[in-house]
């Protein structure tokens, strides 16, 4: 442990702290952007500091700091004590952690090419090229194009023992075509904003954005011209980029226990999957197994321990459309008669941990893709989330694609614009009947998940293979 | 907080390490402390204290930004180089007009030193008696959070721009929910004494008592009395589809086809003002550029949108001083400042007046699904009634609407004369105040 972290750790239970941890994160990141031929942004960002989190008179108080000095770090203690006394003051029933937490060791991920021994030139070529390769279609109003790297170093340690440090890489990216005639603005990306994941640059080059710059800016430019999604109820396949943005919304809020338990209705809003319904309550059809867990390679909620040391775990949340798991703390989990499964995670040094989603993901099932497309008479296909809506129970949701296909005995027909589809989160997912197998699974990320005040954003993890739903009310647009 | 003459030393430090051809630095400091409550308690309580230098360097008409919170000189060195480097290595921007250069001093007050000064136990004391009171009302869940604290930015660049302002921010939001209803009431000020934490809290308490046992309706088209927060969200959902230079540029700005023409209602006047005292103001902008009031729409014609002085060179024109932060995901000009003009009514008067219709406390997840017409989809949330007969008869579930905001500020009867300040975080703040608008589209309910 370094001194800072034994100093913090010492000056806190000097000062009369039950528990205490302290986490000193050290960030890089770089941020290429590229619109129309040019440089957007080309950005480095280099964050340090530490948060400590202080547990006095059974009430939490936490303090932050950029400057890593020994008079700064009594400070802070001081100010977080001082903060949890006076929480103590409003304070509900004292705060339980549950069996200590003393984790060890070191965790780095697993990467081919450190992204941050590429040049610039090299990955801005990259991007330049499928500008270029979009610039060719005629129609294309706004070409962009993105890459984001990050490199974080967080040691963690606690009053209990524990000791970790951890280096995570996450690698992103992806190109957009944006095309404007009449009233219509419509765009095509590719991966999308969820590709991103704890990866390298391997990460990036498996992605091919300059082969597949020309097609989707050909697909926006088409799109302006389709037919309009029809407003009507019918069967909808969704891609897997769109589902796990489903997924995201509507299974993994609902299942994190701080909200369930009330704590973020201020903001985010409860659940509608309440305590009494774990083990009992039919989430899905038996199609839809869905698992969280932190250890899957390039999810981006994939790491060594959360940010309460707990090591990374899996857990069912859905099995045979069986609801039977939360996303948990060391303080939500005891009131269930649970042990946390490690998803605390906060967004930087100058935040607290929050229960987050690590990788939330629906399993495989067994259909090709092909197959299922074959198998349906009469329905739309859609892909790529355009927008997206849910109510703050987690129940009642809208959401808007960038493209469609419609679905005509066992084949993909026209292009529709303006696709959306609505529904009620149990009834949707209980209408699913087939899920592709692992040929079309991949792991997305959610870079851009909001929560928690002051604001925290998480990087999240869901992998999805495209699924079938039944009797779905589409085409909502005014 | 820093106090500008340590932002000053640390921007000249930088302006001086640097070699690019120009350079522009800019210091954000935040001090901020947070005190969040759920369940009629305090959960979680924070404090924090950073401070971010941003480097732009240019060399030619390339740029790259480089940011960091390591202010010691190998800190500072390292962002400068890093800026400079990232500039040299990409190709000429055309449209980049280079920096901008000094503009007139402007100075807006916005700081108090009680409220930069509040402390845990003042901010406990507040969130007591809100809790207090809902425990007592039966209110199951109170939670919501009560935060002060200042924010400094300064801004210099190598020809000649120093700005700095120091503000204060203070701010509660209260959701009091029983088993089946909810309420919601936020107040905020740049001054922690204009703020009662009790009135606050009696408000939202107030709308989820009356909100017990509410029924569920038939979607459909209604007349709304909607309170400031809603129009809040639809300002800022307007500025962020399309109030920047660059979306109409663009083409893809609701703006686009309209400008000139008597699109809303002649009650609805909007503005971006970042120097009335009223809102939270700042004086420049994010390139230090001396912020210019912005006429959006006036009595129902469609303005200006505003400009950062990239999007101004496109044009031949001035930046408004309207450059936004960088890193949030905005166009390069925003409105952080925003005002919807008071009207002659009050929120009486618009329900006596409704035959029948829906009060309306807040909107929430509202996203756009059509931005050339501003079609927004998104729910009610934390207090729906029915309107009947001029009176308010029962509360109703939350619905889900999907509507064209454009549209919705045509159909605009009546505006409150009572304005509501509402500032976002980090950054951005509106005043607007109550409507009453007598179509609106709902396409869904819920539980």
């Amino acid at each position: 442990m370094d001194t800072l972290s034994a100093r913090a750790l010492e000056t806190a239970k000097l000062r009369g702290a039950q528990y205490a941890d302290i986490r000193i994160v050290h960030s890089q990141d770089e941020e290429i952007s590229t619109k129309n031929g040019v440089v957007e942004n080309m950005l480095t960002n280099e964050t340090l500091g530490f948060g400590v989190r202080a547990l006095v008179d059974g009430a939490w108080g936490f303090a932050s700091s950029q400057n890593l000095t020994h008079a700064e770090v009594d400070r802070i203690v001081d100010l977080a004590v001082k903060i949890a006394k006076a929480s103590a003051l409003v304070r509900g029933d004292s705060v339980q952690l549950g069996p200590p937490v003393t984790s060890k060791g070191t965790y780095t991920t697993p990467i081919q090419i450190d992204p941050f021994t590429i040049s610039l030139e090299e990955k801005l070529n990259l991007l330049l090229q499928a500008d270029a390769n979009m610039a060719r279609v005629e129609g294309v109003s706004v070409r962009n194009g993105h890459l984001t790297f990050i490199k974080e170093h967080k040691s963690f340690a606690n009053s209990e023992g524990a000791d970790t440090e951890q280096t995570i890489y996450e690698a992103g990216g992806g190109i957009i075509a944006t095309a404007v005639g009449g009233n219509e603005v419509q765009r095509r990306s590719y991966p999308s904003i969820r590709a991103q994941g704890t990866a390298g640059w391997e990460y990036i080059l498996a992605m091919d954005l300059p082969g597949t710059a020309e097609r989707i800016a050909s697909e926006a430019v088409q799109l302006l011209t389709a037919e309009q999604c029809p407003s009507t109820n019918t069967t909808i396949i969704i891609g897997g980029e769109q589902l796990a943005l489903q997924i995201h919304e509507s299974c993994g809020h609902p299942i994190e226990l701080d909200r369930v338990f009330g704590m973020e209705a201020a903001l985010a809003g409860t659940s509608f999957l309440t305590t009494e319904k774990l083990n009992n309550f039919p989430y899905g059809s038996e199609f839809v197994n869905i698992t969280a867990e932190s250890i899957r390679p390039t999810g981006l909620g994939t790491f060594g321990w959360d940010d309460e040391g707990v090591p990374a775990s899996s857990t069912p949340i859905v099995k045979d459309g069986l609801f039977v798991g939360y996303l948990m703390s060391r303080e939500t989990a005891p009131l269930l008669g649970l042990t946390s499964n490690g998803c605390m995670r906060a967004s930087g040094w100058n935040r607290i941990p929050i229960i987050r989603m690590t990788n939330v993901s629906i399993e495989p099932g067994t259909w090709d893709y092909n197959d299922l497309i074959a198998d349906t008479d009469d329905g739309i296909y859609m892909e790529s989330n355009r927008s997206w809506s849910i109510d703050d129970k987690r129940y009642n949701f809208q959401f808007g694609t960038e493209i469609g296909y419609e679905i005509k005995n066992g084949k993909r027909g026209k292009m529709l614009k303006n696709c959306t589809y609505t529904g009620i989160t149990p009834e949707f997912w209980n209408s699913c009947d087939a899920v592709c197998n692992d040929k079309y699974w991949f792991m997305w990320g959610t870079p851009n998940c909001g929560k928690g005040q002051p604001g925290q954003v998480a990087h999240t993890g869901h992998g999805a293979a495209p699924a079938r739903f039944r009797n779905i009310r589409v085409g909502v647009m005014q | 907080m820093i106090g500008p003459e340590r932002a000053k030393e640390i921007l000249e430090q930088a302006l001086r390490a640097s070699t690019a051809e120009q350079t522009e630095v800019r210091l954000f400091a935040q001090d901020m402390e947070l005190t969040r409550f759920a369940n009629n308690f305090i959960h979680q309580n924070v404090a924090e204290t950073d401070t971010i230098l941003s480097v732009r360097a240019v060399m030619g008409k390339r740029r790259g930004i480089a940011t960091t919170n390591n202010l010691s000189t190998d800190g500072i060195a390292r962002a400068v180089d890093s800026a400079k480097e990232s500039a040299l290595r990409q190709p000429e921007d055309p449209d980049f007009p280079g920096l901008p250069g000094p503009g007139e001093d402007q100075a807006v007050q916005a700081f108090d030193e009680e409220t930069a000064a509040c402390s845990p136990e003042e901010r406990a004391k507040g969130v007591g008696i809100i809790c207090r009171k809902a425990k007592e009302k039966g209110i199951v869940n109170g939670s919501g959070y009560f935060r002060t604290g200042t924010q400094e930015i300064s801004v210099a660049n190598s020809l000649g721009m120093m700005a700095y302002h120091a503000g204060s921010v203070a701010d509660i939001s209260v959701t009091a929910m029983t088993e089946d209803s909810a309420g919601r009431a936020q107040r905020s000020a740049w001054n922690v004494n204009e703020l009662n934490p009790e009135a606050i809290g009696d408000e939202a308490i107030d709308k989820a008592a009356r909100g017990r046992n509410p029924r569920k309706i038939e979607p459909g088209e209604y007349t709304i009395v909607a309170e400031p927060y809603v129009a809040d969200d639809i300002v800022f959902m307007l500025a962020w589809i399309g109030m920047s230079a660059q979306s109409v540029q663009e083409g893809r700005s609701w703006m686009n086809d309209r400008m000139g023409q008597q699109a809303m209602s002649p009650l609805i006047s909007i503005w971006d003002d970042g120097l009335d005292p009223m809102g939270n103001p700042m004086p420049f902008d994010f390139e230090g550029v001396p912020k210019q009031r912005v006429d959006v729409v006036t009595n129902g014609a469609i303005g200006s949108p505003v400009y950062d002085s990239y999007a101004a060179h496109k044009e031949n024109k001035s930046s408004t001083g309207h450059a936004s932060p960088p890193g949030f995901g905005l166009d390069t000009s925003f409105p952080l400042n925003l005002f919807i003009a008071a009207g002659d009514s009050s929120i009486d008067e618009m329900i006596k007046s409704t035959e029948r219709g829906l009060y309306i406390a807040t909107f929430w997840y509202t996203r756009p699904m059509h931005p050339r017409d501003a079609v927004i989809t998104g729910m009610t949330r934390d207090g729906v009634f029915m309107i009947e007969h001029g009176e308010i008869t029962y509360p109703v579930k939350n619905l889900r609407f999907t509507q064209s905001y454009v549209k919705a500020l045509a159909d605009v009867e009546m505006v409150s004369r009572e304005t509501r300040l509402i500032i976002g975080e980090p950054f951005g703040a509106s005043r607007v105040p109550a409507l009453k608008i007598k179509a609106f589209n709902f396409t869904g309910s819920t539980v």
